[in-house]
């Protein structure tokens, strides 16, 4: 009986959606005059390339635009880390349990073979470059801050399953996480005190298509890849250290 | 590009229906998941399908024809007339993001529940009954 009520609400809201959307054409022109901006995507459009001189118009309204916006969203990405660390966090008071329970740690099921432990020593500063590559040409190429963070993860992650007895610093982590999250508001402040509106853009914004162009966005985009790489690597570091029991 | 073109206008109403169809059967199929199964893994599953139906609506909503990403790259400095919506796809950015982060937090309560209970079947956890 209940199955049979929430089919027919499953399909109370894919009709509504459906009817929605109908309204809506596919592919038509919805950003208005690009050249006397009336809509906010002509605008961002406009704006872009020609106040801020930033190539990637995705960047410019997430770091600039709405700058206070992502601020927010690192912030939210920020109390999950810490809730995911507080809900699996487990308090351990003397020496001899620290010792046994690294003991239980179950997180390499099988030792990896030569050619896994070797390739992932090869990936691993790869992987780490091709991370930095990604958030410090957020505002020229096709990526940012989020993706090049999650693309070092990805390389830590690699290493904590190869490797039986790789440990990340997690002092060194929680710091650089920290310090980097600071360093995103100490800029705004500094914007709001000197010249009067918060993340205010204080450099000049150079020239379009160069490595240092579009004034703070390069900045801030590098602050928020090491707040999200270190973050990320913390919560799968978290995960993979689960007790057995 | 112009074979393109004349595709998308002959084509349009089935490609409208392929995009939009895809992205709200993907919402129902999460909220299917989310309502129906029973174990809490596959519930936290359900969630992330439709939040992968949330974005597809969203990007394919800014989508113009033959538009390209929004990026003025070089050579491409003053082809703004081709560009897609980039609002929607700002919005996906953060969208996503938010969406791992409710993932993580989501299947850290999974396992301590499991943990409690020794099973992951909410008909089995009794403290969560309504």
């Amino acid at each position: 009986m209940k199955k049979y009520i929430i089919f027919i609400l499953i399909a109370i809201v894919g009709w509504s959606l459906a009817t929605t959307f109908k309204a809506i054409p596919f592919g038509a022109d919805r950003r208005g005059d690009l050249n006397n901006p009336d809509k906010v995507a002509a605008y961002y459009l406009k704006e872009s390339p020609e106040t801020l001189q930033t190539a990637n118009s995705i960047t410019a309204i997430v770091v600039n635009f709405r700058g206070f916006d992502t601020l927010g969203e690192v912030t939210v990405l920020f109390l999950a880390a810490t809730g995911l660390a507080s809900i699996l966090y487990r308090k351990e008071d003397d020496e001899e349990e620290k010792e046994a329970s690294k003991k239980d740690v179950e997180r390499v099921r099988l030792p990896s073979s030569s050619l896994v432990r070797t390739g992932a020593k090869i990936l691993f500063p790869l992987i780490l470059l091709l991370g930095i590559y990604v958030f410090v040409h957020g505002h020229l190429t096709p990526g940012g801050g989020f993706q090049g963070g999650a693309i070092i993860a990805t390389g830590f992650l690699l290493m904590l399953i190869t490797y039986k007895h790789f440990e990340t610093n997690h002092n060194v982590m929680v710091w650089l996480e920290s310090l980097a999250g600071l360093a995103f508001v100490a800029v705004g402040l500094y914007g709001l005190f000197v010249y009067g509106s918060f993340l205010q853009n204080t450099h000049s914004v150079g020239t379009l298509n160069d490595l240092i162009s579009g004034g703070l966005i390069p900045l801030i985009y590098i602050f928020i890849g090491i707040k999200v790489g270190t973050e990320l690597t913390n919560i799968l570091d978290i995960l993979l250290k689960i007790k057995k029991s | 590009m112009t074979e393109f073109n004349d595709l998308f206008i002959k084509y349009k109403d089935l490609i409208t229906i392929a995009v939009y169809g895809t992205a709200i059967m993907l919402i129902l199929i999460g909220l299917y998941a989310v309502l129906l199964k029973k174990h809490l893994v596959k519930i936290v599953i359900g969630l992330s399908i439709i939040d992968a139906g949330v974005h597809l609506l969203f990007v394919a909503v800014g989508y113009i024809q033959n538009g390209t990403a929004p990026i003025f790259s070089p050579g491409n400095e003053h082809a703004a007339g081709r560009m897609v919506d980039p609002v929607p796809q700002a919005l996906v950015l953060t969208a996503i993001v938010i969406g791992f982060a409710v993932t993580a937090l989501a299947l850290s309560l999974v396992i301590r529940l499991y943990k409690h209970h020794h099973t992951a079947n909410i008909d089995q956890i009794k403290s969560l009954k309504w």
